[in-house]
């Protein structure tokens, strides 16, 4: 009996030791991460301004986005930025990729160079895109201007030039990071396929179509469902270049977002809207995961 | 004879031609990221005035560094540097902490509940932040957080989901003899953590460290939904308020200020550079 005892006690001790190191953790999910999701789910279905206690409304939140002509100009607007930045962002640094993938002299210089807008602040390469894309005093215009005597638009003041400004600065931004990853799948692939490919007699063109192209899927892919979840949450370069203008033109769903919960302070709409975002991503995610057997090629 | 020596020829032509072009796509490309760089530190250096001349010079003349000085007259400067950095180190120091701690209960112990939990830590990473965002703010608001810097430092001392599984796939690789031969010396569990996985992890460490003080340092929303005192604030708030401040956009002031913002990372950057690509290769490539 005894010998039991001391066995369960001693067991006991030991899985409390456990949990000692995941202290930190089970405090992080329940007040910063897992909790929260869930109170967000309660809040959503709430009338709450923060100052007084949140008062129940059910589903009004959401029927009422769904009838509102802004919401479906933030749906929209969400689309067309993941439409032009996610294409854009893969072939540009896939692309890169290869250009640094070879063994070049110097080549590790270009690899560094393109990976510093990465690790340079969101602020100030937003910022600097603003004074570039300045309409009448900026360097684009005047390039555009000098070199094919074309006069460039008013980018971030005009509604129908303001998004493709948005998703020109977010490539320049994210193409070095991606090209690191697209590099790491490229050099991933066995220099015995190559070898074997030239044998059958292939040319370099049947090489990278059957050899290079298949063997990085599973990276493409990867950089295809991070590109288009990133692309939903976009804020820093609308919030300083745009705020969301010219006439809801850049308003995309993470700003709108932040609009709603902290500019007027209204949690329950900006809860659902970030519910019905999450809902998105679920669901786009999920179809990728499925298209992904149609052709992403696993070894 | 002559016609292997012509098919060399002309395969070596057809090798300096390709080099030639990779070259000029590379040095495309280059530019094309590097402009703007260029840009930011040149307009930096230009009298207010000399900015706004048609077409814009490429070289400022005279430059004018004292725009550094004014930058540094025109907002709180010191503060705002010594407030990021402290930001951004405790973040650090933080996250290596607590990430490790639950990383090595991970990928070593055996316990009830073991893969509940890091089930829901790892779906916590598909979470996208906007759902978590709000009731976060509610709970320190109601802690009576607001305005003080600990809300942007302190979450990073409970951990993070990327961080420990970041680790804990690191972890997961180090041979299991080491310990072995520890626990036969009579070593705790924690000391073996200390000793051995502390010391072998140093490269996912360094890549953690500086993917943590990089992003603690270029972090905008953060602060602008937490911190309210001026005194209080990072340095890049403080530059994003010059473009919102004056009526008249102080262009030159700005792009002073994103070249200060910009140094510190930048030699973080070329420092660590290694730890970057394996990084993003690790947390790319083993998802």
């Amino acid at each position: 009996m005894d010998r039991q005892r001391a066995r369960a006690r001693r067991r006991a001790r030991y899985v409390l030791s456990c949990y000692a190191y995941l202290l930190p953790l089970i405090v992080n999910l329940v007040v910063l991460s897992a909790g929260p999701v869930l109170y967000s789910f309660f809040i959503s279905f709430t009338n709450w301004q923060i100052v007084l206690p949140p008062v129940w409304v059910g589903v009004r939140n959401y029927t009422e986005q769904m009838a509102s002509p802004v919401f479906w100009k933030v749906m929209w607007n969400t689309f067309y930025y993941t439409l032009g930045y996610v294409p854009l962002t893969m072939v540009v640094s896939l692309s890169m990729a290869v250009f640094v993938n070879q063994k070049l002299p110097g080549i590790s210089f270009f690899r560094s160079l393109y990976f510093l807008p990465v690790v340079s602040s969101g602020v100030a390469v937003a910022l600097v895109w603003g004074w570039i894309y300045q309409p009448t005093f900026g360097v684009l215009n005047w390039f555009l201007d000098a070199v094919f005597k074309i006069q460039g638009p008013r980018w971030l003041s005009d509604p129908r030039w303001a998004m493709p400004s948005l998703i020109i600065l977010g490539v320049w931004r994210s193409m070095g990071n991606n090209m690191i990853i697209f590099l790491a799948g490229l050099q991933g692939v066995p220099h015995e396929l190559y070898e074997a490919a030239r044998m059958d007699g292939a040319n370099r063109s049947q090489e990278i179509r059957h050899v290079t192209l298949p063997l990085v899927t599973p990276t493409i892919f990867f950089v295809l469902v991070m590109s288009v979840i990133g692309s939903f949450q976009v804020w820093e370069a609308t919030y300083l270049l745009t705020q969301g203008g010219p006439a809801n033109a850049t308003l995309t769903i993470s700003y709108y977002i932040y609009q709603e919960a902290f500019e007027w302070f209204h949690m329950g709409i900006g809860a659902a809207l970030a519910y019905i975002l999450f809902f998105i991503v679920a669901i786009v995610t999920v179809v990728q995961f499925q298209l992904q057997r149609r052709w992403v090629f696993y070894r | 004879m002559r016609l292997a020596a012509s098919i060399r020829t002309t395969r070596r032509i057809r090798f300096v031609c390709r080099a030639a072009l990779t070259y000029l796509a590379l040095l495309a490309l280059g530019l094309i990221t590097a402009v703007p760089f260029v840009w930011m530190v040149v307009s930096s250096l230009k009298a207010p005035g000399t900015l706004f001349i048609y077409p814009p010079q490429w070289i400022p003349r005279p430059p004018r560094f004292y725009n550094y000085v004014e930058l540094t007259q025109k907002m709180p400067f010191i503060a705002f540097f010594w407030n990021s950095t402290k930001i951004a180190l405790l973040s650090t120091v933080g996250t290596l902490l607590s990430c490790s701690l639950a990383a090595y209960a991970f990928a070593r112990f055996e316990f009830p509940g073991k893969s509940v939990l890091f089930a829901i830590t790892l779906s916590c990473l598909m979470v996208p932040y906007q759902v978590v965002l709000i009731p976060v703010f509610a709970i320190f608001n109601k802690l009576g957080l607001m305005d003080q810097q600990i809300v942007l430092w302190g979450p990073s001392f409970t951990g993070s989901a990327f961080g420990i599984f970041l680790l804990r796939q690191f972890f997961m690789t180090l041979p299991g003899e080491l310990e072995d031969a520890a626990y036969i010396d009579g070593a705790t569990r924690f000391a073996i953590y200390r000793r051995i996985f502390l010391p072998l992890s140093q490269p996912a460490l360094m890549t953690l460290a500086i993917f943590t003080f990089m992003g603690s340092w270029n972090d905008l929303l953060g602060p602008v939904l937490y911190l309210h005192t001026k005194s209080k604030m990072t340095l890049t708030v403080g530059i994003a308020m010059l473009s919102h401040q004056w009526g008249a956009t102080p262009w030159h002031l700005i792009m002073a200020g994103a070249v200060i913002s910009v140094v510190p990372i930048l030699i973080v950057y070329i420092a660590g550079q290694k730890y970057f690509v394996q990084g993003i290769v690790m947390t790319g490539l083993k998802m």
